[in-house]
């Protein structure tokens, strides 16, 4: 019921409703113009203080506190602020400040996403049905970026292992593949060549029963602002951010270990399992230590990146005997 | 403009319209109107400010024979040294923010990520450049070797632009280094060009002179 609220006032005639496609010309025209008035820095500047909504903007999406061990951890969250502006999704952009500028063009509804491959009971599901396929459960997760920043971020959603046990994988069923939306006309990132779209990722079936693999819907009880992956994305908060597909539209068990869109541009950089362990650097950069965004002072030291992000008691086990150097 | 650029005010304008962005900068530091990651956007505006002072100072030259400003030669070292000052806070915010001035961390990172070496090796070669910056030193060295010496910020602009390009190549995203790449480009096209005239001008006398004598 909540969600009527998105449709907006009641207007008396069709005709006074301005078409969408105009509403958004005028909105690309007007933010073109400030960006021509003011140049790029004082654009994005001007942007920033309109997009820093509190909670109370997006419709309400509660969840009762989750039973599931490890799902709340004590961690002081990040700002809402922060959670929704500083964000990578490429398909709106390779700058974090870009999603939150640009994602207003994605189309949440109507959504559906197609469930297939090995499983007795292939189905398109509606939005609207998912929402309703479990109860909605609130946990708070740490969220490890592979760029060395961290949040915490208190989702709203179910345990993927829900919807995965509806639709009976058969006996070939080894992986998981996520697809999020490719839709050029809706995501400005896409025409950057930076990756191959849609964009792909991947889980073994016994990751993605794990408990605390999460089908998220929303945040800070409210449902997911576009640029943080709305309607609906995975939460993978053992593994680095990027393994958490967001704007979901396809779920795909395949017996072959599918390949990830970072996997595929730098396969010698980006693992299939991209386990968050401060012992395996990045080629690049050192993954030992991070920057909790909006907690550590400006002056503050990066503070020291736990084994699976601290949920090895949780996930340990699934890896049992596995050399994560190898298996990175 | 000559006039208004010879005027006894034009000095300290100029000096605080470059220190205009470091104002900027510190006042969001302190205000916390540095977006999620503070840190992360002093040290990258701290970047784009040296690289902008840089592609100024370069602009000088090529400006004066284009616009006839001569005067705008005054205010060139200022914007050179604004270079070199906002070069090193942007290392020094590195160092202390990114890594919080460990030593071992640093040479670890460094040893990591090569862009950051190339970058040091950039503010480096500007260390002499600015140690040589006032009118003593240029009597001491003499104009000549002045010269040749302060040409070595051709070699730091490409540096800049490598280490710009290197770190904007984890994301792909090309867009703003191929603009600064083209300014710089342009810039230093402008002096090559003009070197390969000059050096055309001196040879065809001695062409001519060759073959009278050969006659």
């Amino acid at each position: 019921m909540r969600l009527l609220k998105e449709r907006g006032f009641i207007h008396r005639t069709p005709s006074e409703i301005t078409p969408s496609a105009v509403y958004h010309a005028r909105r690309e025209w007007l933010q073109r113009a400030a960006l021509g008035l003011a140049g790029t820095g004082l654009a994005s500047f001007a942007a920033r203080d309109a997009l820093a909504q509190a909670p109370g903007k997006l419709s309400a999406l509660p969840g009762a506190r989750s039973a599931v061990p490890g799902a709340l951890v004590m961690d002081k969250a990040t700002a809402y602020s922060d959670v929704t502006a500083y964000n990578n999704f490429y398909e709106f952009g390779t700058d974090k400040s870009d999603p939150a500028r640009t994602a207003g063009s994605l189309k949440t509804r109507p959504w559906t996403v197609s469930v297939e491959g090995e499983i007795k009971k292939p189905k398109v599901y509606d939005l609207a049905e998912l929402l309703k396929l479990a109860p909605m459960e609130e946990r708070i997760y740490r969220l490890r970026c592979v760029e060395g920043w961290s949040m915490v971020v208190p989702w709203v959603g179910y345990s993927l292992a829900e919807l995965i046990r509806q639709v009976e994988p058969t006996g070939n069923a080894k992986f998981v593949q996520f697809t999020t939306l490719a839709d050029k006309a809706q995501m400005p990132g896409l025409r950057g060549g930076s990756l191959d779209w849609p964009y792909v990722e991947g889980l073994r079936l016994d990751e993605a029963m794990n408990p605390l693999a999460l089908l998220g819907f929303g945040l800070y009880g409210e449902v997911l602002p576009n640029q943080n992956g709305a309607p609906v994305r995975l939460v993978l908060p053992w593994k680095y951010g990027f393994k958490s597909a967001k704007s979901i539209v396809k779920i795909r068990f395949t017996e072959k270990q599918p390949v990830g869109s970072w996997e595929r541009s730098q396969p010698s950089e980006y693992g299939f399992y991209s386990n968050v362990n401060p012992q395996v650097d990045h080629p690049r950069w050192s993954q030992a230590s991070e920057r909790r965004i909006g907690e550590d002072g400006l002056f503050a030291k990066r503070r020291p990146t736990l084994m699976f992000n601290g949920y090895e008691a949780q996930v340990g086990q699934l890896y049992a005997g596995m050399d994560l150097k190898k298996f990175y | 403009m000559n006039r208004w650029l010879a005027h006894p005010a034009a000095k300290p304008v100029v000096w605080t319209l470059l220190a205009l962005p470091f104002a900027w900068l510190l006042w969001g530091a302190v205000q916390n109107t540095l977006g999620a990651n503070p840190a992360e956007a002093l040290i990258r505006s701290l970047g784009d400010w040296t690289l902008r002072a840089l592609c100024l100072t370069l602009a000088i030259s090529p400006l004066r024979q284009w616009t006839g400003w001569h005067q705008l030669l005054r205010h060139r070292r200022a914007i050179g040294v604004a270079t070199f000052a906002y070069g090193t806070l942007h290392w020094l915010a590195y160092a202390w923010l990114d890594q919080g001035l460990e030593i071992d961390a640093l040479l670890k990172d460094v040893a990591k990520r090569p862009f950051i070496l190339v970058g040091t090796l950039a503010w480096l070669l500007l260390l002499p450049l600015a140690a040589t910056s006032f009118n003593r030193a240029i009597k001491w060295l003499g104009g000549k070797r002045w010269q040749a010496l302060h040409r070595a910020v051709y070699v730091i602009a490409g540096l800049g632009i490598l280490h710009f390009f290197w770190m904007r190549s984890a994301k792909s995203n090309y867009a703003e280094v191929i603009v600064y790449a083209a300014i710089i480009a342009v810039l230093l096209g402008w002096r090559a060009w003009g070197g390969w005239k000059r050096r055309q001008r001196a040879v065809e006398p001695s062409i001519k002179l060759s073959v009278h004598r050969a006659r």
